[in-house]
């Protein structure tokens, strides 16, 4: 084997032979072979950061689970994407996001076009078996074209993300740790009086939910388009070329 | 001393209401009060909301008028965009209004009030309802689904959704009309034009059988409110309020809608959750005012389309000056169906109905919005105050229903002074006092935002509040 032919691992997920290059993720290898696994955080064209959890699959002969987004597969692995408990886990985790924030889907924006909504459908998630916490977030509709509203973001980072990696201009982050988590705008100011935004409206198409949306959009308006975002980055990669 | 009759819940109306009569030694009615008695706090929670979230939000105040809160709450936001908004857009809100209006008008009428005129008010309660109704006379009950099924279909064609549509949006309507809807509505008009014709020529007839209750349900001197056009026409989306006396004499006319506020004061009662409006310049209690289609029938000059008008000729000569018995809210409700279908008729042959020009867009260019409209049971008034970012800062709402308070309360206790007697208690003379309150269709789910099962029980106390006798539905 020469120094330069990448090493490719053979393993198997929910039983069928696949190969990986050394590179690629669990996650990458199941969408090649046409497994689908659930993702929130994740969204091609940003780096995979493993924040929602809801892509963990099984490694099989362990106990452990993974998210399959960020980990790379070993030789031989038995990996399985789909079993009760993995469900199990999954519909937890859904019931948690809409526990703990404002998730009223009939009154907002994204409606039928939300990635959380959709994700509670396929996991068939029909009650929330705890607590709504709801806590009361203010809204910033300070910026002339979009608003945030904290009450429905699940934090998943792709606005932060996306601001980073692909307009580079690093307008958003994260403030706080656990409940009280906030996306914020530079050292915390109004989205309106952001010295770094450029107005692209990146963020707003990659929020899964109505967190991040166009102002004026009734309720249901607020579809995102996403499709951009594979093709930004390969028009990017080649300018640096 | 005085004993106390509670009814609770009262039944077949829209929402939860409880009414208590206070009943004097003799037996005979001293007081009563309907107490609306849940409270939603939609106007405190809106507050930091974005306003252009204000329609489809202040529309899951009620499931039977969401379009009407659509209509008036995008009428406020219009007001806070600063725009003039695309005439077809209006045209399109004042077809669903009335869709809305049509539909609201047959559940009351049919579903919920004609079993008390068709059965009567000591029919069995187990039978005094719609299905009692579908044995005794099949085919009113068959007409009343097919009128109500027209108006949401209406509001199905128009925005896609029978219930909460989100399409009446601020600025206009979120899509223009195809003409395979506006064509589908033609041609249903002849057959719902016949079914209300009909059921107008068999009420006419009938009103004979109800003369005690025309003479006893709510029939006093009160003033009525409500919107008009600029000719004194009948006007349920626009327009200015004309406020008119017992005797039919105009008091006031063409008030802005947006200063309802120099006009309309709202009272606190401790003992419901529903407040009572008043015209202000006469204070409170003499300036109690009734609205909705009785008020609305009472107000205007004429209707404005051709058989409507013939009828609103008809209903005027009911009385002398206004018509005062609230038992004609019946009666004006069907010539408001009628009314409402020639109206649509007229609004779909005009051919700019289907422009595609049908929304405006803007930024917040005013801080304050005030949008009133004519719901199914009176002027809805939603009034909002926003931030530079267009973040509510308060709101208040007037709820069409909510303006009949003083009204209704008063209308009750003239009903159980003429029927209730404490000594001989019979489950009659309690329905006639629910009756009353139907002939008003108060939608209480809408002015406090309640929402549940409807249950009747009926105590009987002492003065000291031991329970004498209790009846229960």
């Amino acid at each position: 084997m020469s120094p330069t032919t990448p090493l490719i691992k053979t393993f198997t997920i929910d039983g069928k032979p696949v190969s990986a290059t050394e590179d690629e993720t669990i996650l990458d290898v199941a969408r090649q072979n046409g497994i689908d696994i659930p993702t929130l955080c994740n969204l091609e064209g940003l780096t995979p950061t493993g924040q929602c959890r809801l892509c963990m699959v099984e490694i099989g002969g362990t106990n452990r689970m993974v998210p399959s987004c960020v980990a790379k597969p070993d030789e031989g692995m038995e990996i399985v994407t789909d079993s009760e408990r993995l469900l199990k886990y999954r519909r937890m985790i859904v019931e948690l996001l809409f526990s703990e924030r404002n998730h009223i889907c009939a009154v907002c924006v994204t409606n039928g076009h939300c990635e959380l909504q959709a994700m509670a459908q396929r996991l068939g998630v029909d009650h929330i078996r705890y607590g709504y916490l709801h806590p009361r977030f203010r809204l910033d509709g300070s910026h002339p074209r979009y608003e945030v509203d904290h009450n429905r973001c699940i934090l998943c980072g792709r606005c932060v993300r996306v601001c980073d990696e692909i307009e580079g201009a690093h307008t958003r982050d994260l403030r706080n740790r656990g409940i009280k988590t906030l996306v914020i705008t530079d050292f915390d100011g109004r989205w309106g009086e952001s010295a770094t935004c450029t107005n692209c409206g990146k963020c707003v198409h990659v929020c899964p939910t109505g967190a991040l949306a166009e102002k004026g959009k009734s309720v249901a308006e607020m579809a995102k388009q996403r499709h951009f975002l594979p093709y930004l980055v390969m028009r990017r990669k080649g300018l640096k070329k | 001393m005085t004993k106390k009759i509670v009814i609770e819940q009262v039944t077949r109306i829209e929402g939860h209401a409880k009414v208590s009569i206070f009943v004097n030694d003799d037996g005979s009615v001293q007081d009563a009060q309907v107490h609306v008695t849940q409270l939603r706090g939609f106007e405190k929670f809106m507050e930091g909301r974005p306003f252009y979230e204000m329609p489809s939000l202040t529309a899951r105040t009620c499931g039977i008028c969401p379009v009407s809160h659509l209509i008036a709450s995008s009428k406020a936001c219009d007001q806070i965009l600063a725009v003039r908004i695309p005439p077809t857009a209006i045209d399109l809100r004042r077809i669903i209004n009335l869709g809305q209006i049509i539909q609201s008008h047959a559940l009351n009428f049919f579903y919920l009030s004609s079993p008390d005129l068709l059965l009567g008010m000591d029919a069995d309660p187990a039978k005094r309802n719609l299905f009692g109704l579908l044995e005794h006379s099949p085919q009113i009950v068959r007409d009343g689904v097919r009128l109500r099924r027209f108006g949401q279909q209406v509001i199905e064609r128009l925005a896609n959704k029978r219930i909460h549509p989100g399409w009446i949006v601020p600025g206009g309507v979120a899509s223009p009309l195809e003409a395979t809807a506006r064509d589908l509505i033609l041609s249903e008009i002849p057959e719902v034009k016949g079914i209300i014709r009909r059921t107008l020529d068999w009420y006419k007839k009938s009103l004979n059988n109800y003369q005690e209750y025309i003479r006893t349900f709510a029939n006093f001197p009160s003033l009525f409110l409500g919107l008009v056009s600029p000719d004194g026409q009948l006007e349920h989306y626009d327009g200015r309020i004309r406020v008119v006396t017992a005797s039919g004499s105009i008091l006031a006319d063409q008030l802005a809608p947006d200063e309802y506020s120099a006009y309309i004061g709202e009272a606190v009662e401790p003992w419901s959750y529903l407040k009572s409006p008043y015209y202000k310049p006469l204070g409170y209690n003499d300036g109690m005012y009734r609205v909705g289609p009785l008020a609305r029938l009472n107000i205007v000059n004429q209707c404005g389309t051709p058989e409507a008008d013939q009828e609103l000729a008809e209903f005027k000569c009911l009385d002398t000056g206004a018509v005062l018995s609230s038992f004609h809210y019946h009666y004006a409700r069907l010539i408001e169906i009628l009314y409402g279908i020639e109206r649509i008729e007229q609004l779909l042959n005009d051919p700019e109905i289907l422009s595609k020009k049908v929304r405006a867009h803007a930024e917040v260019n005013n801080l304050e919005g005030v949008g009133v409209s004519e719901a199914p049971r009176g002027t809805l008034f939603h009034h909002y105050k926003v931030n530079e970012d267009g973040l509510i800062e308060s709101a208040n709402l007037i709820i069409a229903s909510g303006n009949n308070n003083l009204a209704m309360n008063r209308g009750v206790l003239q009903v159980a002074r003429y029927y209730v007697r404490a000594d001989k208690l019979t489950e009659g003379m309690l329905n006639r006092v629910e009756a009353v309150i139907r002939a008003f269709d108060p939608c209480l789910a809408c002015s406090t935002h309640a929402d549940g099962h409807m249950l009747m029980q009926i105590e009987l106390l002492a003065p000291n509040g031991q329970l004498i006798d209790s009846m229960t539905r």
